[in-house]
This record gives structure tokens, sequence and C-alpha cells, in this order.
């Protein structure tokens, strides 16, 4: 069973749509006791880090998502989702992420117009990861983030370029993350998210 | 690279998409997940459906059809018509909508932009500026579908919608909406200078050139179009192709 977390934040509604379509059953869900038993896990979110990081606490399912991911099972962040999986961000002021992920988040200070709002082309840093089985380098994916992610760059998989290198796919074993927005974007999205489906089997 | 988008924009009459000109002869011809769905495998980036339905009782039922787009459609898409409250921007985002446009609603209440930038983000609050030319030779911000006029300068205008929280502002120019001889290129330049945020670019094209010139003198982020992919004048294929000939970030 995959669940989409439903902590208050998000278009959850988009998410489960992009996976059905890829023949992938999800449940929107904020029950400890369904995530506990959950194969995969989906952690979606919009908006500023610091919010999203207290609804999520508020919720009470920190120590599931942790339980869950310490047990070897997936976990798929998406755009703020995989922000929350680092260890900070400085948006409005310093806050705490969840720590799985080793890296901070960092405002895009940068010349070009923020936020980063559009169609952007992925360069693959490892081309022979399963999550690009059936993307092609240069395929272009939607982005809409003011934040990114500064890592050491290890678990990086796929990344942009928009005045400076964005990561937007990162994978670290059992935790799998995208900047952009798989479900909004189009075809190739999908394609992610197909093959997300296959890894988790 | 990001690209510059290309977005069509359909509007919705009653749950159904219309054409017609000037809100007139208007003649249903399908449902907005269908039309959908047919822009988005042409190659469209986003797209933008226009409430135009009259009466507030039958707007209700009318947007139903955002559930049903956001099933089928899986690209961005905007809603706008008649968004007058925090209410109608927490209730069409819930059904799936990504960005919620904002016009009239927001020239009576500006604090309607700052209120929804807050709430849900500044990239789904699009600022949507209505713009006729002046004696003067600067622009005025016109309201309730271009019918009424106000003393509102409409570069202050798009300027201070940004500072209040909108994330992206479309100006539509009055003059040159459905004239098909190109964009108000002076107005998109004088927008895109005093701006900070994404600019989209609506009403007047004709031919190819017309984008052509709105991207590369203007410096617009994205290009909005209605009768013109509507009447199968131009497809959105054809026009990616033709501007990505030409040196232009799209994405094909």
């Amino acid at each position: 069973m995959n669940i989409i977390i439903d902590y208050g934040v998000g278009n959850l509604d988009s998410v489960q749509n992009g996976f059905k379509f890829v023949g992938m059953d999800t449940l929107i869900s904020s029950d400890p006791a369904l995530i506990s038993i959950a194969t995969s896990l989906i952690l979606p979110g919009v908006g500023a880090f610091g919010d999203a990081m207290d609804a999520l606490k508020k919720s009470g399912l920190i120590p599931f998502i942790l339980e869950h991911v310490s047990k070897g099972k997936y976990l798929f962040g998406i755009c703020l989702g995989m922000q929350l999986l680092y260890e900070s961000s400085d948006e409005y002021g310093l806050n705490q992420g969840l720590g799985l992920l080793k890296g901070t988040c960092r405002y895009l200070d940068i010349s070009f117009k923020v936020p980063h709002m559009g169609w952007n082309s992925l360069t693959f840093n490892q081309p022979s990861n399963p999550l690009l089985k059936y993307i092609n380098e240069r395929d272009y994916v939607y982005f809409v983030h003011s934040y990114y992610v500064k890592s050491s760059g290890q678990e990086i998989v796929a990344s942009t370029q928009y005045e400076i290198n964005i990561p937007a796919i990162v994978m670290q074993k059992n935790i799998v993350a995208t900047q952009f927005h798989p479900e909004k974007s189009g075809t190739v999205g999908l394609k992610i998210l197909k093959a997300y489906g296959e890894l988790i089997q | 690279m990001l690209t510059k988008r290309i977005i069509p924009c359909l509007d919705v009459l009653n749950g159904r998409v219309v054409k017609g000109k000037q809100f007139a002869n208007l003649q249903d011809v399908s449902d907005p997940a269908s039309m959908g769905k047919f822009y988005s495998q042409e190659g469209a980036d986003e797209l933008v459906f226009y409430d135009i339905t009259a009466s507030s009782e039958e707007r209700l039922i009318s947007l139903e059809f955002v559930t049903q787009v956001a099933k089928e459609v899986h690209i961005p898409f905007c809603v706008g018509g008649g968004v007058n409250t925090i209410e109608d921007f927490t209730r069409i985002l819930r059904i799936g909508a990504d960005k919620i446009s904002v016009n009239s609603g927001a020239v009576k209440n500006p604090e309607l932009i700052t209120q929804a930038s807050r709430k849900f983000g500044s990239q789904c609050v699009v600022l949507s500026i209505d713009a006729l030319r002046n004696e003067a030779g600067s622009w005025n911000v016109y309201i309730n579908g271009g019918r009424v006029k106000t003393n509102i300068d409409a570069i202050e205008w798009a300027k201070r919608g940004v500072l209040l929280g909108a994330g992206e502002i479309v100006i539509n120019s009055i003059d040159a909406d459905g004239m098909k001889q190109g964009y108000d290129i002076e107005l998109l330049k004088a927008i895109t200078e005093a701006v900070n945020v994404p600019v989209i670019a609506s009403g007047g094209a004709g031919t190819l050139e017309h984008f052509e010139e709105a991207i590369l003198k203007a410096n617009v982020d994205g290009i909005l179009a209605a009768s013109i992919f509507h009447y199968k004048e131009l497809s959105i294929r054809t026009l990616k192709q033709y501007l990505s000939q030409k040196g232009i970030a799209i994405r094909q």
C-alpha cells in the first residue's frame, strides 16, 4: 500500500491522479496505523518550509515516517517534500528538517527571476539510476520553487541549470525525491512515477 | 534552460468550453477536460480556464470541471474569472488547480492578493491586468471584462501587485486583443522592466512572428492565446517548432 501523507499541505489529489495514471493505487491518509504498514510513503508539500515542518510536527506523524525509513521501506518526497528530508532550511529563519539526508536548503540568490517557475531540462548525474529508466537526458519537467538543496552531491541523480546547478532528483538507498512536480510534468513526470512504482516492487 | 511557456486559454460557460468573439455568438465546443487533454498532447506548457459563467449560483456547479481537469491533465493549470474571496481560492486550489488568476476582484480588494499569497504561496497567485492605452501614452487598468475604466496606471498596478504578493503577471492589451496585429510590445516591455516575476503576454497574436516578437523584443516569459489556437489557425506544435528554430528555449 502506498500512502500519500496528508498533513494539510499540498495538492494531494494531483499527486494521487498522477500515480493512478501509471497504475499505482495510493491512499491519502494521516492515520499512523496505516502509515506504519505502508509499503511506500509519499511526502508532498507546497508553501514555506517552517510552516510545513510545523504542520508535520503537529500531525504527530514524524516518528512513524522515520520508523518507516529505518525499516528500509521507500519514501518519495515531492517539491517542498524533498527539502523537508534534509537537515535544515534558512527560509524565514533557520528551521530544522527531518534530517534523513545530509544537506541544507538555501534561497536561490541569483540574478534570474525567483521563484524558478516553469519547464526546465534535466542533466543526468547518475545515468544508470533506475528512476531515469524511461526518460532521457534533456527531458523537461515542471519546477516551482525559491529554495534549493545544497549538499555534498552524492545523492543527486539528476539536476537542472538555472544560473546555478540545482538538484532535481535525489536518491539515497530507500529515499527518493524530486524538486520538481512529477505529477505536473506531463508524460516525462508520469514516466518517473512509473519507474518509482517498479522500484518499490 | 528554463523555457518560454505557450499557454492556451479556454473560456468556460456553465462547465463547457465555448468559443466566441467578445462574449457574442458563443458556441459550445467541448468539455474542459477533453480540450485540456488535447492541448496538453499538442505541447501546451500550461492551461488557463476562464470561467465566464454569469451568476454565482451557476458558478458553483460550473467549477466542478476543475476536478475533472485535474484528473485528466498532468500539466499545470490556472483558473480565473470571478475569483473575489479567499474562500474561492481555497476551494479552487483544493479541487486541483495550480494557480488562480485574479483581475477585477484584486482591483476592488488588493488585500486579496496578500491574503492568498500568504496562505498558498505567491506561485499560485496570478494577477491578470486588462490595460488600454490612453491619450497621454500610458495605460489604464480596466475591470469587469474590460468594460469599466479605472484611474489606475497599469504599470504601477503591476508593481504594486508584485509587492502585495502576486507571483506572476498576465498583461492583456485591450487595444490589441482580437485584432491579430501583434502584441503591444511597448506595454509588455514596460511591464517586464518594472517587475521581477514572470510576465505572460495576452492579446493580439495573429502570426508566428507576433509570438517571436513578444518573446525577443519584450522578453516575456510566456504567451497566452485563445482564438488563434481554437480556430486552428495555428497549432501549438507548429508554433513551438517555429520558435525553437529561432533559437528561443522551448519545451519540445
